[in-house]
């Protein structure tokens, strides 16, 4: 049935091959320098290993075992010491919630201003988007430590140091979801005369908020984790607790293993959570 | 030959299509209509299988169609091309991409991964592109091309897979007169020229009664109406879209050909009695 059309479409046929070939050739070469890159990467990396890869290997469990072993022979402690660090675990978990709540939200206005066909300025969308990356940028614990240094250790510090991070990670990932997100109905409201701030609240949220609260959920995880490398700094928490318990040889592993127990179960519960929440918002829509 | 023996599909307690039976022997060009919701879609899409059946059988030459699965039922979607209202292409692959697509069901799946098709399924993508008038777009993507243009990268598509049956859901419905025109030219040309059984969702009734050798009209789940376009009368138009004496076709008639004549008067009855 097609075998006829030979001829006119000839030359647009030589054409598509070769562009097909140029592909081709694009992507096997991109496989070739993935290999190279990850052999001669994980060569120099282990050639500049102290201690070295190979015969490092066989004691990456030591340090876990023993850990293990020892919460298991005092097994009988472990509910007095969940029941003893459970203040410092909620207070970690209220410094990434505040963190992420201040950061969500300062994230929001910052992707809105950044992504385009939304923007309220589009020639400043590259100056805010510099500015989500150089809030990425800073380690949250350089932020911390500066902070503790001026205003002296606490939560405080850490909750604004982890919130400054959150806001340019999340900014950057809300923006992703806003440039998904259908404009017509953005359209729609510039038609009847409404204002940007009313566009962005009425138009472009509803549209992006289960995606903002499903991302928004895992920084709050992220940040339970962080918020607890910030108390081995001195911003109170779980992680001083935990900094204490996990030096080497004081025999307190077992309160260790509570702590990371209490960690365990905290991240399960933020992932219900998470999902709860996310169903329900996509449901009623 | 296509027979549909008592198929049913409920979704909840709705009844989308209610025990519908039909025989469409090869190479018919069908149209059905009715109102939107009347079970045109869900009929066209248990018949690829997009959605199975809560009862009843679909046979195509003996083989029940209905009752197959995995591979088999695959060979079976291969065979019944489906073309849908929003076209349903990849925007962001270009447009042979987009019609090598159709030879997925022949293909393995890793050749596929890494766009590895071969030189003479290139050559027929290119071909049939050329045959349906759109061969200088072939290397652009199909998000950059207009309604009708993607319509027919579409029907390319489902003439690779080289189906005995083609099944058109609304392909007009999105695309203003004069691409509608070229779309079904396009598939009555593939109809007489190739022999294939097309069967097409359609709204409006001249392109039914103008294209189709045969129009099924479709009330609330139910086929009410299954007769030639000459015996799709005014009051039987009326019968399956449940409109009272006020409805004129004309009103709403999007074809080019029909804007022609002076407006027919929307309060027809008046003169009529």
């Amino acid at each position: 049935m097609t075998g006829l059309a030979l001829g006119s479409a000839d030359g647009t046929k030589l054409d598509y091959l070769a562009l097909v070939r140029r592909r081709q050739a694009y992507s096997g070469l991109i496989v070739v320098l993935f290999v190279a890159i990850l052999a001669a990467g994980f060569g120099l990396a282990d050639s500049r290993n102290a201690g070295g890869f190979w015969s490092g290997l066989s004691n990456l469990f030591d340090f876990p075992s023993e850990l293990v072993r020892e919460a298991i022979e005092k097994t009988a402690a472990l509910p007095g010491h969940l029941w003893r660090f459970l203040p410092a675990m909620i207070e970690t978990i209220n410094i990434a919630a505040v963190s992420t709540l201040i950061g969500a939200m300062l994230a929001i206005v910052l992707s809105l201003l950044s992504t385009r066909g939304m923007a309220r300025w589009p020639r400043l969308i590259p100056f805010f988007r510099r500015a989500m990356d150089g809030m990425r940028a800073i380690p949250e614990i350089v932020i911390a430590l500066v902070l503790i240094f001026v205003l002296g250790g606490g939560p405080v510090p850490a909750m604004i140091a982890i919130a400054f991070h959150t806001a340019g990670a999340l900014g950057k990932l809300f923006s992703e979801v806003n440039e998904n997100a259908d404009l017509k109905p953005l359209e729609g409201l510039s038609s009847v005369g409404a204002s940007w701030i009313q566009r962005m609240w009425l138009g472009a949220i509803p549209q992006v908020l289960p995606n903002y609260l499903s991302y928004a959920l895992l920084r709050f995880e992220i940040n339970v984790r962080a918020s607890a490398i910030l108390g081995f700094v001195g911003a109170g928490g779980i992680g001083s607790e935990l900094r204490v318990a996990i030096s080497w040889g004081l025999g307190r592993y077992d309160a260790a293993a509570a702590i990371f127990l209490l960690l365990f179960l905290t991240i399960v519960a933020i992932d219900q959570l998470s999902s709860h929440f996310r169903n329900h918002l996509v449901r009623t829509r | 030959m296509l027979e549909l023996a008592n198929v049913t599909r409920r979704f909840g307690t709705n009844t989308a299509v209610n025990a519908v039976g039909l025989t469409i022997p090869k190479g018919q060009m069908v149209g059905i209509i009715g109102r939107s919701g009347a079970g045109k879609s869900t009929l066209l899409r248990m018949i690829n299988r997009l959605i199975d059946p809560s009862e009843g059988a679909i046979r195509f030459d003996g083989t029940e169609v209905s009752a197959i699965n995995g591979k088999a039922l695959r060979g079976w979607q291969r065979d019944c091309a489906m073309i849908f209202q929003q076209f349903n292409l990849v925007p962001r692959m270009d447009v042979v991409s987009n019609v090598l697509h159709g030879t997925l069901n022949r293909r393995s799946t890793v050749a596929a991964m890494f766009s590895l098709f071969p030189q003479s399924d290139i050559y027929k993508a290119i071909d049939i592109l050329d045959r349906l008038g759109i061969a200088d777009h072939v290397s652009k993507r199909v998000e950059a091309l207009s309604g009708g243009q993607q319509q027919r990268v579409a029907i390319a598509r489902a003439l690779m897979q080289d189906p005995k049956i083609i099944l058109a859901d609304e392909p007009i419905a999105s695309l203003d007169p004069m691409n509608a025109q070229i779309v079904m030219d396009t598939l009555r040309r593939i109809h007489d020229e190739d022999g294939r059984m097309i069967v097409c969702n359609l709204h409006t009734l001249d392109t039914a009664r103008r294209y189709c050798d045969r129009i099924i009209g479709m009330r609330a789940g139910r086929v009410v109406f299954d007769g030639r376009p000459e015996d799709l009368t005014t009051s039987a138009a009326r019968e399956i879209y449940g409109a009272d004496e006020t409805f004129s076709e004309a009103s709403t008639s999007t074809s080019i050909e029909t804007l022609e004549p002076v407006f027919v008067p929307a309060r027809e009855p008046a003169f009529a009695h």
